[in-house]
């Protein structure tokens, strides 16, 4: 505007970033954050003052800011609602306008929305709660490298969910000892076995050795069983070029699928891989250590549904959502909020799972939900109930624990789950019905019936930490 | 206690889902056939040699079956499959044109010695 004049100074942020009767476009990135202002701020000024500080703002005035047009470029603040059960934080509604994003980069949204702003000195904890993410940007971004519906037909996997494990003990495994364990998974019955997170290229195990023997272990249970066989080869390295080069590798020995640790390594590396993958036609099992260190705080960090999201643009087939009944935290409805970003083609709001916009998801492929931590075959029924059949249930002790080694274990939780599909399929209610389901699958199976007595006492009940706000 | 306390694990050819459970009885498999209709899906029914197992693609028997809301007459068809390919395996599939996926997918008959 030609009338413009520069004022030197510290203006309010809620003159230029409160704007209460803005109405978003639909080409916006919407954004709701958690905010408990320092004593004093108003809410207003607090929710201006993040909107201001992760788009155009900095404290001060300066020239440069009448060069551009700032109405066009700014990010606004347009609601506050409470935070039910929580006198001190509000809810911050925010509108980005797409042009403030590089395409295709969740690395981009995420310097801007998460940035300097968390370290605000006029807030006093900030969380970033939800993002709507426009179908303009979605359309950048390449996302899964194969999808729900794509591996299941690579796998030829229908009609129920997978099943796979985590070798245990985690580190320490010489490598053939190590392709043994994965053998005796497989030929027992699951469909994958899986790397724990830390497996990377240690002195006891160096990674080509693993995915040798591990390759052996898949081909030899593939033909045995007459099923499709994977294990997770984790391909986290050191840098870049590292993990495509182990990525490579597993191609060449003929693995269905190969696994990343995207938070560790960055979304920068993950959507690399994750476009090799896709050029390759190599799934990608996605892990999620780190999480907790940024969802867990109920005032503090990124909700995980905002993670999961940004993985699902920046690609994965496969991603940890927690269990909801096993070791690991995680609120059931808050679990299923998220699952359904993963998965579904549309997600309405429903405040009742944590979802605080509607996400249309365009035509990106969905990706799997991966349960796993702390289950075993007790826990079947309601994780068939709970995530459904679009996921993968990982019994790693639960199989390997087995006092008939991982195949029996492993036939004992096929079996198990295969009863639990059966039975919902004719309409029996798995929550209440699922101990009778399973002592009736018992008497079929000595592998089962030895897995419900060596686990029949084991629960886990602590209270969640990160509840939804209610 | 003997060391030897549990039993040697015979390693299963089995072919994916409810591989693991006995052979369900034509009661059962009714029930998933009225479980793939209420679910919107199209029946279809597929077959082939034993030795082709872990082929993606069996043989067709017939078009899938559009439309169908009689779940007896998936089980004729399934019979009429049986009678025609004796020596071959049958499985029943729930074609899902919303995921352009299969819903359901298991083998309802397997020839003598399978």
């Amino acid at each position: 505007m030609a009338n413009q004049t520069f004022d030197a100074g510290v203006k309010d942020y809620q003159l230029t970033y409160w704007v209460p009767d803005y109405v978003p476009l639909d080409t916006d990135l919407l954004a709701c954050f958690k905010v408990v202002p320092q004593e004093g701020v108003p809410r207003e000024e607090a929710a201006a003052a993040v909107a201001a500080e992760s788009s155009t703002g900095t404290w001060t005035t300066v020239w440069t800011d009448l060069l551009t047009d700032m109405e066009y470029y700014k990010g606004r603040a347009y609601r506050i609602e409470d935070v039910p059960g929580d006198k001190e934080a509000f809810y911050a509604f925010i509108a980005y306008p797409l042009d403030l994003f590089e395409e295709g980069s969740v690395v981009n949204v995420l310097t801007s929305l998460v940035g300097n702003v968390f370290g605000f000195k006029a807030v006093r904890s900030l969380r970033l709660e939800d993002l709507r993410f426009p179908v303009a940007f979605i359309k950048t971004c390449m996302g899964p490298p194969s999808g729900i519906q794509v591996e299941r037909d690579k796998l030829n996997k229908y009609g129920r969910p997978m099943l796979g494990a985590t070798i245990k003990p985690k580190l320490g495994l010489s490598a053939k000892n190590y392709g043994r364990a994965v053998y005796e998974c497989l030929r027992g019955g699951l469909d994958l076995t899986k790397d724990d997170e830390n497996v990377n290229s240690q002195p006891f195990m160096r990674w080509q050795n693993r995915f040798e023997f591990v390759a052996e272990a898949v081909h030899k249970a593939t033909d045995e069983t007459g099923e499709r066989k994977g294990h997770y080869l984790n391909v986290t390295a050191a840098d870049s070029e590292q993990m495509i080069e182990r990525a490579e590798f597993a191609k060449e020995l003929g693995m269905p699928i190969i696994m990343h640790d995207f938070l560790t390594a960055g979304f920068t590396a993950n959507t690399s891989l994750a476009k090799w993958c896709r050029n390759n036609g190599v799934l990608l099992h996605i892990h999620r250590a780190m999480h907790a260190v940024i969802d867990r705080n109920p005032r503090h960090g990124i909700h995980f549904r905002v993670l999961a999201k940004c993985l699902r643009l920046s690609g994965g087939d496969h991603l940890h959502t927690g269990t909801v009944v096993g070791k690991l935290e995680g609120d059931r409805a808050s679990t299923l909020g998220f699952v359904d970003q993963l998965r579904e083609a549309f997600v309405p709001e429903d405040r009742s799972r944590g979802v605080f916009f509607d996400q249309d998801w365009g035509s990106m492929p969905g990706v799997f939900a991966v349960a796993s931590g702390g289950i075993h075959v007790w826990h079947m029924p309601a994780l068939v109930n709970i995530f459904g059949d679009d996921s993968v249930l990982q019994f790693g002790g639960g199989t390997q624990g087995h006092p008939g080694g991982n195949a029996a274990g492993a036939a004992a939780n096929r079996v198990a789950l295969e009863a639990c599909v059966k039975a919902r399929n004719e309409g029996r209610d798995l929550e209440r019905e699922g101990g009778d389901i399973l002592r009736d699958a018992a008497r079929h199976s000595k592998e089962l019936a030895t897995a419900l007595e060596t686990w029949k006492e084991i629960k886990f009940e602590f209270d969640t930490v990160d509840k939804l706000d209610a | 206690m003997s060391a030897l306390h549990t039993d040697d694990y015979r390693t299963q050819y089995t072919l994916e889902t409810f591989s693991f459970l006995p052979d369900l009885t034509a009661d059962e498999i009714f029930d998933q056939v009225v479980y793939i209709i209420n679910q919107g899906w199209t029946p279809s029914i597929e077959h082939d040699k034993p030795e082709n197992a872990a082929a993606h693609y069996w043989g067709m028997w017939k078009l899938p079956f559009f439309g169908m809301r009689d779940p007896m007459e998936v089980l004729a068809e399934i019979e009429a499959c049986r009678q025609a390919y004796p020596d071959h395996l049958i499985r029943l599939v729930g074609y899902d044109n919303y995921t352009q996926s299969q819903g359901h997918n298991f083998v309802v008959y397997r020839p003598r010695g399978m």
